[in-house]
């Protein structure tokens, strides 16, 4: 028995998928004002000003830490300038016990949540205060206090695991969500198709939120599908799907908001893809003038998300030039003082290299260990950083 | 001759492989105008056209397997994986396929022209998943050949003795190496053999056995090893599998000792099966037990890299032991 229940025809007819047109939800212009038609989701001064804040604390962060990188002082980093709004405004959307499964460039996402800047700063620095221990890159956050699930360099692994923590989440009864971010390109992993078949067929409360910003390290969206984009796919597994102006936080807000809905009230998985750019370099590590031009950066720096909420704010006279000088000047200072607390902080115990490995160190690496920690102690001077821990024990 | 660093000897490989067959083709991810995110495959794609060198989607599981296809029609693949971390999407098309293409089919059909690049191993500051090294899952494979070059001569000899040798081949480059190392490089095609051995230095009381980047820590253990009057045999195994047995057991029948060192953990580490075999070839000639050097039992670190890999002091005291045992 089959479940396609399909028209039937006598001659053969194909069908491409151009009928697919998805349109693209907007609601604020780039003067701060509304469309037209448009009216402004439910969304009041204190919960807007939160969110503002957010934006702007992520994109001073962005720039002082590439800066730190460009002067040696941190190995890598990454920034989300230009897609403040796609990542912020979908996170404001959600209960703070909803949880986050992001890809890396989700750092947004994490400051809403009350990430602070000393928190931001033990990762990059891998000091002894890094949740993770110092064993990750610089910008893979995690926070269970905040629902932020600690990020994973493999791209897409978090998408099905979304979906299988959001259908634990629907067995207990919470009434919660999981929100999966990821970019274009991750969406072209097994793992993505896999995980909205999964979610769909098992009516998963889960948000895939695709952060369309056009370029996959130097690979441009039209080499990554040949379809109008990533929602379309939606479509074939049976998925409520949006696509968002992600520059656009009261669309972005709303759309999410309509999207938990659909996923806590009546357990139907959503995706929603944000078109937005990115205005930066991939990492600290990229070049992006060797594979796009200057004049289509230009074209997006227009579109500058913040600008367009700091618009918007000033309309509804809940934000001032005052307001917005004393929010740069203290985010500044603030950045620069926890960085310098982080650089001093020392790095993680040696323990650390066998810990967490497995619940238990497992006595051949126990071993390992101890012969690793002797073998310290002959050479002191060339292990600085852990000559003083290798010190203690056997 | 000309003075290269790793990355255009290999770049150097790959023009002259596509210089000279039209079936050769490369693609990955971020491999065209960019050229790859390390420039392996700079200029390639002005020079063949977009048809032979192109970008593909983000997936390593669709590169493989289409590379696969690719193969089986007669093309000659040479596809790459950003990083060796990145190529366990692919791990089904690579073990289940490319090694078992020809067994299953009974030689009706066969991928022996792909070739997979992947740069690998540690010492970059990449922590746990821009480290890796996976040759051992890999070598656990028949069907597969792989080979790890150790400076920019042998890349471009080994990386086109991959793309012409008749069987599925993983070339897993020393990441760490791609601008650290420079050498001559002959300007013509020349093609080293697989499954050889290299000699690259005689002695007579210990052998040393490495591959890719672990060759520049040997070597440097070596001379501290050397200035205590320690004779020490050198040897580059260049190809992890099939591997070469003969020349590691004549070494080991002089010298009577073997330390081998690798960056991946120490259990089920490939130096597990090498001191297997040499221990079953060479027992009643052996002075002392046969040493691993190789990374913890641990995924790669990051701030604590340096604890964790196995460098030359560690292989000198390696030297050390086995010969004061
Ligand atoms: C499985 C896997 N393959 C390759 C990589 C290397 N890599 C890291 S980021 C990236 C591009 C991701 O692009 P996209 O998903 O569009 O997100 P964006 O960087 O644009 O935010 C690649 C190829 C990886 N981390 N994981």
């Amino acid at each position: 028995m089959t479940t396609t229940k399909s028209k039937v025809v006598y001659s053969p007819v194909f069908t491409d998928g151009a009928e697919f047109r998805i349109p693209t939800f907007k609601l604020l212009k780039q003067d701060g004002k509304l469309y037209k038609s448009a009216k402004a989701p439910d969304l009041d001064k204190d919960k807007a000003l939160r969110i503002y804040r957010a934006m702007v604390t992520t994109r001073i962060l962005d720039e002082r830490m590439l800066a730190a990188q460009r002067q040696g002082r941190l190995s890598f980093y990454m920034q989300c300038t230009g897609e403040e709004a796609a990542v912020i405004g979908s996170a404001a959307a959600l209960d703070d016990g909803d949880m986050i499964m992001a890809q890396y460039r989700e750092q947004g996402a994490l400051a809403y949540r009350g990430f602070t800047i000393d928190e931001f700063m033990n990762q990059l620095f891998g000091n002894e205060m890094d949740y993770g221990k110092g064993r990750q890159m610089p910008v893979h956050y995690g926070s269970s206090k905040l629902n932020y699930m600690t990020i994973s360099s493999p791209l897409a692994t978090q998408i099905p695991q979304a979906a299988g923590y959001a259908y634990g989440q629907k067995l207990r009864g919470e009434g919660l969500c999981t929100i999966t971010y990821f970019g274009e390109g991750a969406a072209s992993e097994g793992d993505f198709h896999a995980a909205l078949n999964m979610a769909a067929v098992h009516r998963v409360p889960v948000i895939f939120l695709c952060r369309n910003n056009g370029y996959a390290i130097s690979t441009p969206a039209a080499e990554q599908f040949a379809a109008d984009g990533v929602a379309p796919r939606a479509y074939g597994y049976k998925m409520d799907v949006i696509r968002v102006d992600g520059n656009d936080i009261l669309a972005m807000y709303q759309a999410t908001q309509e999207a938990r809905k659909l996923a806590v009230e009546h357990n139907r998985p959503v995706l929603i893809e944000a078109m937005s750019y990115r205005l930066a370099a991939h990492s600290s590590s990229d070049d992006p003038s060797g594979y796009r031009s200057k004049d289509e950066e230009a074209v997006w720096r227009e579109k500058d998300p913040i600008l367009r909420m700091r618009l918007w704010l000033e309309s509804k006279k809940w934000w001032s030039e005052d307001d917005e000088k004393q929010l740069q000047e203290n985010m500044r200072r603030e950045v620069l003082e926890t960085m310098k607390r982080a650089q001093k902080r020392p790095p993680p115990p040696l323990e650390t290299l066998v810990s967490d490995v497995y619940d238990e160190v497992p006595p051949a690496l126990a071993e390992q260990f101890d012969k690793l920690k002797a073998h310290i102690r002959r050479y002191p001077d060339e292990y600085p950083k852990s000559a003083e821990h290798a010190k203690g024990g056997a | 001759m000309t003075k290269m660093n790793m990355l255009q000897a290999i770049n150097n490989a790959l023009d002259t492989a596509m210089a000279e067959d039209e079936r050769v083709l490369c693609f990955g991810e971020d491999v065209g105008v960019f050229g790859g995110v390390f420039r392996a495959t700079s200029n390639l794609q002005q020079k063949y056209g977009k048809a032979r060198c192109f970008n593909t989607p983000l997936v390593e599981q669709g590169i493989i397997g289409f590379a696969n296809g690719l193969a089986a029609q007669g093309s000659v693949p040479v596809a790459e994986i950003q990083f060796a971390d990145y190529i366990f999407p692919a791990f089904d098309q690579i073990v289940n396929e490319s090694a078992k293409f020809r067994y299953r089919s009974g030689n009706l059909f066969n991928v022996g022209g792909l070739t997979i690049r992947a740069p690998y191993g540690g010492g970059i500051a990449g922590g746990l998943y821009h480290s890796q090294s996976p040759e051992a899952y890999f070598a656990h494979t028949p069907g597969l050949k792989i080979v790890v070059p150790r400076n920019p001569h042998q890349a471009k000899g080994l990386l086109l003795g991959a793309i012409h040798d008749s069987n599925p081949t993983l070339f897993f480059e020393p990441k760490r190496l791609y601008r650290a190392s420079v050498g001559e490089v002959p300007d013509e095609d020349y093609r080293l053999p697989l499954g050889e051995a290299e000699v690259l230095k005689e002695g007579t009381d210990v052998t040393l056995l490495g591959w890719g980047a672990q060759m520049e820590v040997i070597e440097k253990a070596v001379e501290a090893a050397e200035k205590d009057g320690i004779s020490c045999e050198v040897i580059d195994l260049r190809t992890i599998l099939p591997w070469d047995v003969e020349t590691v057991a004549n070494s080991v029948f002089k010298t009577g000792r073997l330390v081998v060192t690798h960056e991946a953990p120490l259990t089920g580490g490939f130096a597990g099966e090498i001191a297997a075999t040499i221990q079953e070839r060479c027992f009643l000639y052996l002075e002392s037990p046969i040493a691993r050097v190789t990374g913890m039992d641990t995924p790669f670190p990051l701030v604590l890299e340096k604890e964790h890999l196995p460098n030359h002091l560690k292989v000198y005291e390696a030297i050390r032991a086995s010969v004061e045992f």
